[in-house]
């Protein structure tokens, strides 16, 4: 059997619930950080499949992937310096730890 | 060629400006306090160089779109961004790294000014980051407090999950309709529950973004740990710019689905007002009260939102602009006062009146304003968002927005309260304010005044709205 757009979307559907999953549930900000790169990774298989099989004569799907990864990239960046920032003040990179702001 | 640079002036003009501020940064010729007042000059002419050359059109097959009323909406982020420069100058003159805050700050503008222009879900994607990414730097300022980077930590992770959603949804509408260009959607969408999930995945980021309950969480927290002048920026320009972005998203894009979101802007609306009023009446800290009374805003802005007519495009452009003034007026006296005595709390601000009688009357203009009592031009921009809200004719949501105005009078007249009666044995010692910070605070002083009392000011967003 043939792998088809069926397929391939339950895929990126299921990565994209690990991911928000992963966000809501772990304490750890790197770990939170590899969660949303899922996400926006079963984004990227989205746009491929709808391209290959939907809208071939077409390359917008590609050229979003493509932007996407840039993106994610200077996303993971700035999110890292800013958790390098965090652990230098609080000596650690769990949320709970993080815990001067509330209600 | 000619037409590139008409059309594109406003991101031009930012664009060499951020140039001009990495050269400065390089060159490290000018001493630092005439920087600042450099950068201001340099904001002024970006604002005022966007009253010049104002026409429509469409650029790179129409991925990027301008019209008078886009490049109207662009000036009033252009004056807030310029207001912030003045009224924070107590904060900005102590930064070590002023020229990167400012380059930060200006490319969050940029990229609200191409979201704003946006014709293309790529484009609009793009320049969504462009405009979150460098907020979360500036959030973390404040290198050594702790809370700064908490705060910013909060940000960054938030927006990086929204815009995740945000592109699941986008993917969906790639997947159904194959084009990604706001002028093509709108033909192809005829309501099927894919497209209303797709729509609700993007309506989420934008709530994320708006910090549209149940999405609001991260906003208070990022309010209290940011330096205030990030927290003026988050909470006016970029509250701004995203309700400008949304209004298009839904009235050009989604226009054939107007009674699905007709139902979830209501319902958005009312817990928005009510939660955000409710929350607000118990924050004790000055940046949180603003940051819940913001959150109370935006339901009123989803309000007129919610009229889907030219009648709501002239309402909203309107109350965003009185929101401006009243916000950053309010912003500015406690930018001010946390500034050079450190307090933040609303208790501290016992006895102000007797000591520092100029700030106490711009912070209860700016209240007042933000109430929507008359004569300020709140109470106007007020009264435009509800009648565009009640054109669809459901009176009991009108209903229920007219009374959240009510409970809001009860806590923004407690911090007048406070202020002006409350007797206080050790108040705020008398406060010298700098000039520009006074120029500012009468620039938002007589805008709350006038931007009311004036009815050209609205006659004219609605010539440019039809």
């Amino acid at each position: 059997m043939q792998p088809g757009l069926y397929h391939i979307l339950f895929l990126s559907a299921a990565l994209f619930f690990i991911g928000v999953y992963g966000f809501l549930t772990r304490r750890n900000l790197i770990t939170m950080l590899m969660s949303i790169e899922l996400i926006l990774n079963s984004v990227n298989l989205n746009f491929i499949a709808f391209n290959k099989y939907l809208w071939p004569n077409q390359m917008d799907g590609l050229f979003f992937t493509l932007f996407i990864i840039a993106i994610a990239a200077a996303e993971a960046a700035v999110a890292i310096a800013i958790i390098i920032n965090l652990y230098r003040s609080h000596n650690s990179i769990d949320v709970e730890n993080a815990e001067d702001l509330k209600y | 060629m000619n037409e590139f640079f008409t059309l594109m002036k406003s991101e031009l003009v930012v664009t060499a400006i951020i140039f001009l501020l990495l050269f400065i940064k390089i060159s490290k010729g000018i001493q630092h306090s005439s920087l600042l007042s450099l950068i201001q000059v340099l904001l002024l002419i970006n604002f005022i160089a966007g009253f010049f050359f104002n026409k429509s059109g469409g650029l790179f097959g129409d991925m990027y779109q301008t019209s008078p009323l886009i490049v109207f909406q662009k000036n009033i982020l252009s004056l807030a961004v310029y207001l912030i420069s003045l009224l924070c100058t107590d904060w900005l003159k102590k930064t070590e790294h002023l020229p990167e805050f400012f380059m930060l700050m200006l490319s969050a503008l940029l990229g609200m000014f191409f979201m704003i222009s946006s014709g293309n879900l790529l484009i609009f994607y793009l320049s969504l980051e462009l405009a979150s990414i460098p907020v979360a730097a500036m959030a973390n300022f404040d290198l050594s407090k702790k809370r700064s980077s908490e705060g910013a930590m909060k940000m960054i992770l938030s927006s990086a999950f929204s815009s995740g959603i945000l592109l699941f949804g986008i993917s969906l509408i790639y997947g159904i309709t194959g084009t990604l260009s706001f002028a093509a959607i709108p033909q192809l969408l005829d309501g099927s529950t894919l497209q209303i999930m797709a729509f609700i995945f993007l309506l989420s980021a934008f709530a994320f973004k708006l910090s549209i309950v149940p999405f609001h969480l991260w906003t208070a927290d990022v309010y209290e740990g940011s330096p205030i002048a990030t927290t003026s920026f988050l909470s006016v320009v970029s509250k701004g710019a995203i309700a400008f972005v949304l209004m298009t998203a839904l009235y050009k894009v989604f226009a054939p689905m107007q009674d699905v979101w007709y139902t979830m802007l209501v319902i958005l609306a009312i817990i928005t007002m009510v939660i955000g009023n409710l929350f607000a009446i118990r924050q004790q800290n000055i940046k949180r009260f603003l940051a819940f009374s913001s959150i109370a805003q935006v339901g009123f802005i989803l309000v007129g939102i919610s009229s889907g007519s030219e009648i709501g495009i002239t309402a909203v452009v309107y109350f965003v602009l009185i929101y401006t003034f009243s916000n950053l007026a309010a912003f500015g006296v406690a930018a001010v006062i946390a500034e050079q005595t450190g307090k933040e709390n609303i208790d501290d601000y016992k006895g102000l009146y007797k000591t520092n009688p100029f700030l106490c009357w711009i912070l209860a203009l700016a209240l007042f304003s933000l109430a929507g009592i008359p004569p300020t031009a709140g109470f106007f921009g007020k009264l435009f968002l509800i009648t565009a809200g009640a054109t669809k004719g459901s009176y009991t949501f009108i209903t229920i927005a007219a009374l959240n105005m009510i409970i809001s009078l009860y806590y923004y007249l407690r911090v007048i309260r406070a202020a002006f009666m409350d007797k206080n044995d050790n108040p705020i010692s008398t406060i010298k304010l700098n000039a520009s910070v006074k120029l500012a605070m009468i620039i938002c002083g007589a805008g709350i005044l006038l931007v009311g009392l004036l009815s050209w000011v609205y006659d004219y967003i609605h010539s440019l709205s039809l």
